[in-house]
């Protein structure tokens, strides 16, 4: 789905964050990107995403070179990105306004794209938000802002979901509901899913194998494979408490 | 709820003046009454043509603010350079007030109503342009980024974000500047012109010593402004319901 070949970025001139850089990801892989802040776990989500460009090397997701952000690919960041003026049901249908403004010309939509005010409903009911819908951002929880930016990306059908940080400004309950949605989401309907975290037992959690970066420059993909990925009752998983253990030692390093 | 509150306090004021035109009796305060009448029969005469010069002058005024410095504001919020360059300029133009100027801009611009237009204009470009910098400089990149990722590209961002991200910013500024500039169109018109309510109230007051008409001018000058500042609300309501919402 994703290859990224000798990848190198900079912010500022002779302070790489990434060199020659690659890295992988097969089609319906869940994926966690983790290390500490200033690691360039985010900038490697937005050069995935098509927002940033590369100063070297090649990003090719869908066998396609990337060169804008993708219209089969979906963003969601840590703040959710609502538009405060528009209610949550617009909010929803913002990416469909979006297609039908342009029509399905293959470079802000997709070609065969299909339009259908149906979707949002669907979405708006999956995520729990029918109650919500005719609210404005301001009047909803911030586990309900969430569910609405998730809701806004995949009525779009993705099929590569890019999530920033997404639950790091929710309380610990809503936090881990959340987690257990998206990885029903993520079985459900054939997502590929990559989520930057800073947290380890969010990494841990949603997961199949997680990418650790540390300290710039990143010059080789250091991938841990999660065994107890998708088990029932994870966090109380021997396999997900060691992993938790391995990582914590690794990032300290 | 709200018109009711709005009338009583009409009803209370207009009582306040009845009283105190009692109290006084000179001519120089006829009774709301007669100033009622006269505004009645100055209707049918020339009064709505003054009114009607006067609003012209206001609404032009806006219109043109509005086109010239949103889009300047907008550039200046999200343009970090840009917005350096220009805001210490900004800095020293705002603070000033700008009716000093119209002797000026009578001078380069004549006594028509090109000058008069370029008063208010020069009063709301100014209070539109800060503050619709200000609300483009809170649409944080994240924001911006997350819907480019919905595929919108620079045309669908100023549909979507940019252009309902500054009608608020935009009534605000017309709120908080319709007073002024209803003013400044008051003294603007003072200066040598035959139309508007300004150019009225002087005439009937200090020239013919008409004060019942002069009062009823006053009147007519207060409506203008306090329709002005309805409308703006009525539209702040209307198109910016999010912001009422608790």
């Amino acid at each position: 789905m994703i290859q990224v070949k000798n990848l190198s970025f900079e912010y500022v001139t002779g302070q790489p964050v990434f060199l020659d850089f690659n890295w992988s990801v097969n089609k319906g892989e869940s994926w966690t990107i983790l290390g500490p802040s200033g690691c360039g776990k985010s900038t490697l989500l937005y050069l995935v995403a098509g927002i940033r460009q590369a100063l070297s090397g090649e990003i090719l997701v869908d066998g396609e070179q990337l060169m804008r952000p993708r219209p089969q690919s979906g963003l969601i960041i840590q703040d959710y990105g609502l538009l405060p003026w528009a209610s949550v049901r617009e909010n929803v249908a913002l990416g469909l306004e979006v297609r039908r403004f342009y029509g399905p010309d293959g470079k802000h939509a997709p070609i065969d794209a299909t339009l259908s005010e149906y979707d949002i409903d669907y979405w708006l009911d999956q995520l729990g938000l029918t109650n919500q819908s005719e609210k404005f951002p301001g009047q909803i929880s911030g586990g309900q802002r969430q569910r609405t930016a998730i809701a806004r990306t995949l009525v779009l059908k993705p099929d590569l979901l890019l999530m920033d940080e997404p639950f790091s400004s929710l309380d610990a309950p809503t936090r881990e509901s959340m987690q257990n949605l998206v990885i029903d989401l993520w079985k459900e309907h054939d997502l590929t899913l990559i989520t930057v975290t800073h947290s380890i037992e969010e990494a841990a959690i949603l997961g199949q194998k997680i990418l650790l970066l540390n300290d710039p420059p990143n010059v080789s993909a250091n991938v841990i494979e999660n065994n107890s990925f998708g088990k029932a009752e994870v966090r109380s998983d021997p396999d997900y408490q060691k992993l938790c253990q391995i990582l914590r030692e690794q990032l300290s390093r | 709820m709200r018109g009711r509150t709005v009338l009583l306090a009409l009803a209370s004021l207009i009582l306040l003046w009845q009283i105190l035109a009692w109290i006084v009796n000179l001519s120089i305060l006829p009774t709301p009454w007669v100033v009622g009448q006269t505004l009645i029969r100055e209707l049918g005469r020339d009064l709505p043509g003054h009114f009607l010069a006067s609003f012209w002058r206001v609404f032009a005024s806006t219109l043109l603010a509005i086109l010239f410095a949103s889009p300047f504001g907008l550039m200046l919020g999200q343009s970090k350079p840009l917005n350096r360059f220009f805001a210490p300029v900004i800095y020293l133009l705002y603070p000033i007030p700008k009716v000093v100027l119209l002797p000026i801009v009578v001078l380069f611009l004549g006594i028509g109503d090109v000058s008069k237009i370029f008063m208010i204009f020069l009063i709301l470009f100014f209070q539109i342009l800060v503050l619709v910098r200000d609300q483009a400089a809170t649409l944080r990149p994240e924001l911006i980024q997350s819907v480019r990722s919905l595929g919108a590209g620079r045309r669908a961002l100023f549909r979507f974000v940019y252009l309902p991200a500054s009608i608020p910013a935009i009534l605000t500024a017309l709120r908080q500047s319709v007073g002024t500039a209803v003013a400044v169109l008051y003294v603007a018109e003072l200066f040598a012109t035959q139309k508007g309510l300004g150019y009225y109230i002087y005439l009937k007051g200090s020239n013919l010593f008409d004060y019942p008409a002069m009062y009823a001018g006053v009147v007519a000058m207060s409506v203008l402004g306090f329709g002005l500042y309805f409308v703006v609300d009525w539209l702040e309501r209307k198109l910016c319901p999010w912001q009422f919402a608790s």
